[in-house]
């Protein structure tokens, strides 16, 4: 089978064929590890590579197949992680300066899943600084490149894993997703990306952001390809003590079971100014579809919606001013040489080792924190946040799943935003209330614009009910399946 | 310590808060900016939560406990080996008290 023929496959096919021994785990890895050669000079969806090992991982994979061994339908399959995901040995930047030297001591929960389930786990994927930004332009080694053009922003913050699965560079990648950096990235990429239910995935080993708003969760061509890798890595874990007590369902069983006629609610609030119109022309097609297959669509109101963004950045900005505190010049990040006492150590260590829109979010939230604000901004927005979570909770009483979009617009070009933070976080306006509600969401390719910019789907469920969200999500995908096309770029 | 300004924001006493040294240029961009991102704040003013509890969480956990068993803790070597500068198993850091 040729390299070009393998790169379009699903990891479900991929499975396929390595339990059928049509092929082996290294021809797969060389395939995909010949695409990172040809084209990440262009993409630049990796920070880090590590050939040898990705391929002695390939290899041992094969040797478990030759012996009856295989651990799990994922076994022999390249996976990437996003660069704030612990892999034990294997550098860990978050796309810093400050973490530039910094090699993980230990593996994350979600990786010693994938390493159970036999995965080849293999390079590090660029993102936006520590996961603020939503375009990876914040980050300190360099942007990643949109693979549909490379003149536009890939989305983030996991642009790169977002790009590397569109450029067909790897099939499977994992980002997270604080407040849409999983979902817009996809969306802007023309690929599957899923933010689980808050407490779904471990966060042990993820670099924080937000943690009461971080999730990890998988990228993918398919909705399918999603279920498969979001089945490895969730579950109850006792180093996470967020992490929630629930059973795991075999989401990959569950998406082939008939879907009765569900409700799908059209939120009034997203579909205001804002939205580009093809972008609106395209989630109407989706709903069309839906409403063709006999399920129900009603429109619903979330009226807290304008409010998502404010307590948004009041929250994500205040836990990551006292996240990022252990970023101190001491323990193990890069030390100010300029530095003469303790507090300069931090001070100095800080402000050369992060850039600027950390600093202008560790400021912001530090502020937020501070003597005299705090009950202005930080207890009013959890107070707010609660309105936000009623509201999702009264419209879940009414139907099984809400359609938005997943972005305004399609991909923007570099620099367009950069340099006015408000624009850039209403990049994030349908994605964020979904964290600040901890409800499962997922963005499914729904089309192109006439310049060629694939346009996402958002689908929002009720908390813990992955298995029916993902349901309601193929039911799309499996007709059109636009994650399968390829950007010229991809091929050869 | 000063107090802080309410607008717009003290831009030096928040860096000393958070840690963060900053060049000028920062500082006059941030406030500008900063400056901006706090109007656009101002929409929660007008939210009214009167007898609303704050989320910290969306699916709170409480009382989670740990077996109370021994486990292997990292190596003095796995757990220096990122430090920026270390000596004798320990994490070399400039003096702290003052003579």
């Amino acid at each position: 089978m040729s390299s070009a023929v393998l790169l379009e496959k699903t990891a479900v096919e991929l499975s396929d064929l390595l339990r059928n021994k049509e092929i082996t785990s290294e021809e797969i890895t060389k395939a995909f590890l010949k695409q990172i050669n040809r084209i990440d000079d262009q993409v630049h969806a990796f920070l880090h590579l590590d050939e040898q090992d990705f391929l002695t991982q390939a290899k041992d994979s094969d040797k478990r197949r030759a012996q009856g061994k295989s651990l799990s339908p994922l076994d022999g399959i390249p996976v990437a992680l996003k660069d704030v995901i612990s892999v034990k040995g294997q550098p860990l930047t978050a796309a810093s300066k400050i973490l530039e030297n910094y090699i993980s001591p230990y593996d994350a929960t979600v990786t010693r899943k994938l390493k159970e389930a036999g995965a080849v786990i293999g390079g590090r994927l660029n993102l936006d600084e520590f996961a603020m930004g939503s375009s990876t332009e914040n980050s300190a080694f360099g942007p990643t490149r949109n693979p549909w053009n490379l003149n536009c922003v890939p989305g983030g913050s996991s642009g790169g894993s977002s790009a590397a699965v569109a450029a067909r560079e790897v099939p499977l990648t994992l980002g997270s997703d604080t407040g849409g950096s999983i979902r817009q990235p996809a969306s802007l990429c023309g690929v599957v990306g899923m933010k689980p239910t808050y407490g779904m995935v471990s966060r042990y080993g993820l670099a924080a952001f937000a943690s009461s708003l971080d999730q990890i969760g998988p990228f993918s061509k398919t909705v399918e390809d999603a279920a498969l890798l979001l089945e490895i890595i969730s579950g109850h874990d006792p180093l996470d003590s967020t992490s929630f007590p629930t059973e795991v369902p075999s989401y990959t069983q569950k998406i082939h079971d008939p879907l009765a006629p569900c409700t799908l609610g059209l939120p009034k609030e997203f579909f205001g100014e804002g939205m580009d119109n093809e972008v609106r022309n395209s989630i109407e097609k989706a709903v069309e579809f839906y409403r063709s297959q006999g399920h129900r669509i009603v429109e619903v109101s979330l009226p807290t919606t304008d409010l998502a963004v404010p307590v948004y950045y009041v929250i994500a900005t205040a836990e990551a001013s006292s996240n990022l505190a252990r970023y101190d010049g001491i323990r193990y990040t890069s030390r100010s040489n300029r530095a003469k006492n303790a507090v300069d150590v931090y001070a100095k260590s800080r402000g050369e080792g992060f850039g600027e829109e950390v600093k202008r979010r560790c400021i912001l939230g530090a502020y937020g924190l501070s003597s005299g604000y705090y009950d202005a901004y930080y207890l009013k927005a959890q107070k707010t946040r609660t309105l936000i979570r009623e509201d999702f909770n009264r419209v879940f009483k009414e139907v099984d799943a809400i359609i938005t979009p997943t972005s305004p617009t399609p991909a923007f070009e570099f620099g367009s935003k950069s340099d006015d933070p408000i624009s850039m976080y209403l990049s994030d306006i349908y994605t964020i209330s979904t964290n600040l509600a901890g409800l499962p969401a997922i963005s499914v390719p729904c089309g192109f614009t006439e310049a060629n910019l694939p346009i996402g789907l958002q689908l929002i469920g009720p908390a813990f009910n992955e298995s029916s969200l993902l349901k309601i999500a193929h039911a799309y995908d499996n007709e059109h399946k636009f994650g399968c096309v390829s950007p010229t770029l991809a091929k050869e | 310590m000063s107090e802080p300004e309410s607008s717009p924001m003290n831009i030096d006493y928040v860096s000393n808060l958070a840690r963060i040294e900053l060049s000028e240029s920062e500082k006059k961009k941030f406030r500008s900016q900063l400056g901006d991102v706090l109007k656009y704040f101002e929409k929660l003013q007008e939210v009214n939560v009167e007898g609303v509890d704050p989320t910290a969480h969306a699916f709170p956990c409480f009382n989670v406990w740990d077996q109370d068993q021994v486990k292997e803790p990292f190596r003095v070597d796995q757990a220096l080996q990122n430090a920026p500068q270390s000596r004798n198993d320990q994490i070399v850091v400039p003096k702290v008290v003052e003579e």
